[in-house]
């Protein structure tokens, strides 16, 4: 037991136990949506994680993925006639694709230059989105088609609150396969110190680039579910806005820790619903809680509780 | 082994490096030595595929590398430690070591993502791998501890177990004892031996006399980015040149003490 | 358009020299500038007094953000930093929106709307106001820092933050400074701009992230490579909203900086860094 405890995994089971019995506790299909959300965005900052977290390398533009998956599940069905199954690979392909070709040249960048160019791609992408009207419904988005499996129309709360769930655990359990492998020895090493993993022999740009497809696709795949999920989607889903949720998802929990990716994820999911009691003033209480929070507990939720109970 | 011939580089105007050449074959334990700012770390840095020389070459088994991109000539058996240790701090010193064994892993993307037992076999050799050398560079009992929390002793030498772990044919060694104590450098005065023993090609960078002329086959000096003298310890010990620009009076007296 | 990104490029330049702060509420000083001259012209108050109303504010809100912000956050990463100045941008931006309001203002321009023909173009007197203020600023900024003894001090604390405070330079309070000038430089574009363009509570971010995008584009903490960045991008997209669609002149500064940060990482003027090891 005391070696599962310790164990890499461990996180990938607590998360299934969580996923499997939570709904025995929520009251309302209104939490299980809430919990879908979660799990939702959850999988982007795990992917985001291992990019930020584990290879050390910063995207302020995810969102820019997260909506080439959301508008792939829109676009694919209205325009190129395929059911929206076949639209989410493609969806994550695209993205895939996309960080390939752009992820050479822009993980060439370091610190502050890194920062700003992933931000500029995510704007890019954003800004495509407004304004392909044709294809993309402009500023206004467009409707998306529920997904329909095998004639099976997937709709709701509760069902979205398995696959999402689901795939959030598979996603943990990808994303710890590779921490543990030497790719990911090799991605910890270059976040520590690229001179040494170059001298080495390990491949920096090859790895970092793995990093950034990576959580691409797992972005993609998030923004596609959360789209599905909504039936509509608009470019603010690509947005500056929401890349830096993402980031602060990830920081606030801790980075480096899966399970404070998920606990960022939580966080900002949650705590907005919870502000909307302060409605005009719920921006202001957002921006407060994520200076103290980065004050007080630099390295995230996570870590820092991890710090506190590690010593007994 | 390695030869590099007529090396030369400057920044910004300032020639670090001019009409630098020497060899060293395996088994070797060749010095170079010099006063600060003499160019050696620079001329590692060159050697390693870090800077590009303005001029000159360097070559690796006969392969013409010069230039060559880091993680390639790691490929083609060389490797290094640094002068300010580019330990990974956040990794535990067993892992520092296992990443040292990547070139030798088999790196199959789609078996890491779901963790086929293939790579839990390799995860545990890698493993086993990294324990062994720590032993050998006297390393026990911290393999878990997080390298950031290693003595610094013990930081030079997890280094020095890490650039092993590639299996080198030439290993580039950046003053492996600064900063230690007369203990910790009789240890790696060891670990050199040892390796050079088994056939690695090892060229040291070293302030520590002592050191350098007890367990050098021969020496570099170099000056101001330039060749002065090159021999075995005892002539470049009575090299009036090296005296006036190294060793000065004392460390004439220093290195004179030191056992042949 | 180009002048109000140098100014914003070159507000944010000042604190990433002084602090190594990557600073997202940059575009806030400018909403402040804007909004706050043109609610207080609104309310009786003569214009230059506005402008130098709005200025203050601005200073006081960027000695706020350093110190409740910035200071407390000691040694905080990188990223946490972004994180604390985008909070602080998102919190601003809050206020702004309840203590004015959520709608887009407009100030009259400073000397009347007929525009001046130079060479065929025809260019609103305002702007030339704003091209000259910035052009001042600039100077002045070059004067204070190059021949005055805090300007000196500023330099060396950009250069290398323990040496200066080794040799008694008050870091703490060189920083502040320069938070507070930035400020001011971000408000006075603010004020200049108004006239030109509409401003509202959320005009900030679009500008701080292009005026981000400028800084680096000159070469990240060189302020001549921030007002060339700037003015560079202002072209572009002026020149930009001519052939390709208006729409997406949003996306030409940014396409251009991508690019040339992919052939040149350090920026145009930026110098290359060798890393020792």
């Amino acid at each position: 037991m005391r070696r599962l405890l310790h164990s890499p995994y461990a996180v990938v089971v607590l998360l299934a136990l969580i996923v499997a019995l939570l709904p025995l506790v929520l009251p309302s299909t209104f939490y299980m949506r809430m919990a879908a959300l979660v799990f939702i965005f959850a999988l982007a900052v795990v992917g985001l994680n291992l990019l930020m977290g584990f290879a050390g390398q910063v995207s302020l533009g995810h969102a820019g993925f997260f909506g080439i998956g959301a508008y792939a599940v829109a676009v694919g069905p209205a325009h190129l006639g395929i059911p929206s199954w076949a639209a989410l690979v493609l969806g994550a392909a695209a993205a895939g694709l996309m960080a390939f070709i752009v992820g050479r040249p822009i993980l060439r960048l370091r610190g502050h230059y890194l920062a700003v160019a992933t931000l500029g791609l995510g704007l890019l992408i954003a800004l495509v989105f407004t304004n392909e009207a044709a294809w993309t419904g402009g500023p206004d988005g467009m409707p998306v088609p529920r997904l329909v499996v095998f004639g099976f129309r997937v709709f709701g709360p509760r069902m979205w609150y398995w696959i999402a769930g689901i795939t959030l655990v598979i996603g943990t359990w990808i994303c710890v396969n590779l921490i543990a492998s030497p790719t990911g020895r090799a991605l910890r090493a270059i976040h520590d110190s690229e001179t040494a993993s170059r001298v080495l022999g390990v491949d920096v740009a090859r790895y970092k680039l793995t990093a950034f497809v990576i959580s691409a696709i797992y972005a993609a795949i998030a923004g596609a579910y959360l789209a599905l999920f909504d039936g509509l989607v608009t470019p603010i889903t690509a947005g500056f806005l929401r890349s830096i949720e993402f980031v602060t998802m990830a920081v606030l929990g801790g980075l480096g820790s899966i399970f404070g990716a998920i606990v960022g994820a939580a966080l900002l999911v949650l705590l907005p619903q919870v502000l909307t009691v302060f409605h005009d003033y719920e921006h202001i209480v957002l921006g407060a809680v994520m200076i103290l929070i980065m004050i007080f507990l630099p390295t995230g939720i996570v870590p820092a509780l991890a710090a506190r109970f590690g010593r007994h | 082994m390695l030869t590099t011939d007529t090396i030369g580089i400057g920044f910004g105007g300032v020639t670090a490096l001019s009409q630098v050449s020497f060899k060293v074959d395996p088994g070797e334990i060749f010095a170079i030595i010099g006063p600060n700012g003499a160019g050696k770390t620079t001329l590692f840095n060159v050697v390693s595929g870090l800077y590009t020389p303005r001029e000159g070459r360097v070559s690796l088994g006969g392969e013409d590398v010069t230039g060559m991109a880091p993680h390639l000539l790691a490929r083609r058996g060389l490797s290094r430690t640094f002068q300010n240790l580019q330990i990974f701090f956040r990794m535990s010193a067993a892992e520092n070591v296992m990443v040292g064994r990547h070139l030798h892993e088999r790196r199959n993307i789609v078996a890491h993502l779901f963790t086929l037992p293939s790579v839990l076999r390799q995860n545990a050799f890698t493993r086993a791998k990294a324990e062994d050398l720590l032993a050998f560079v006297g390393l026990t009992g911290i393999a878990d501890r997080a390298a950031g929390a290693l003595p610094y002793g013990a930081l030079r030498r997890l280094e020095i177990a890490r650039a092993l772990a590639t299996e080198p044919k030439v290993l580039l060694l950046d003053e492996p004892a600064a900063g230690c104590n007369p203990v910790e450098t009789a240890e790696i005065d060891e670990v050199i031996q040892k390796i050079a023993a088994s056939g690695v090609a090892v060229v040291l960078v070293e302030h520590d006399m002592k050191l350098v002329m007890k367990i050098s086959h021969r020496i570099h000096v170099l000056d101001q980015g330039r060749t002065i003298a090159e021999g075995t310890a005892a002539e470049v010990r009575a090299n009036e040149r090296v005296i006036a620009a190294y060793l000065g009076k004392h460390g004439r007296a220093e290195s004179e003490h030191a056992p042949d | 358009m180009g002048a109000i990104y140098a100014l914003v490029a070159l507000g944010f330049t000042l604190i990433y020299n002084a602090s190594d702060v990557l600073n997202f509420a940059q575009g806030e000083f400018v909403m402040l500038g804007g909004m706050v001259t043109v609610f207080a012209a609104a309310a009786g108050v003569p214009l230059p007094l506005a402008a130098l109303l709005a200025i203050a504010v601005a200073v006081a809100v960027g000695l706020g953000l350093y110190y409740l912000a910035i200071a407390p956050a000691r040694g905080a990463s990188a990223v946490s930093l972004i994180i604390i100045t985008i909070g602080a941008s998102i919190l601003m931006r809050g206020i702004a929106s309840i203590v004015f309001d959520k709608n887009f203002h407009s100030l009259a321009p400073f000397a009347g709307n007929k525009p001046i023909i130079v060479g065929g173009a025809a260019l609103l007197p305002q702007s030339i106001i704003v091209l000259f203020g910035a052009g001042l600023i600039v100077l002045v900024l070059w004067l204070f820092i190059t021949h005055t003894l805090t300007g000196k001090a500023i330099l060396a604390t950009a250069a290398n933050r323990l040496a200066a405070r080794l040799v008694g330079i008050n870091t703490g309070a060189v920083v502040a400074l320069s938070f507070a000038v930035s400020a001011a430089v971000g408000a006075v574009g603010g004020v200049l701009a108004a006239p030109i363009t509409l401003t509202s509570y959320d005009a900030g971010t679009l500008l701080a992230l292009k005026g981000i995008a400028a800084a680096m584009l000159g070469g990240m903490g060189n302020p001549l490579g921030a007002v060339v960045g700037g003015l560079t991008v202002g072209l572009l997209e002026a020149f930009g909203a001519g052939y390709v669609s208006s729409s997406y002149k949003d996306a030409i500064g940014f396409l251009v900086i991508l690019l040339v940060l992919f052939a040149m990482p350090q920026g145009l003027l930026g110098r290359a860094g060798v890393e020792r090891v």
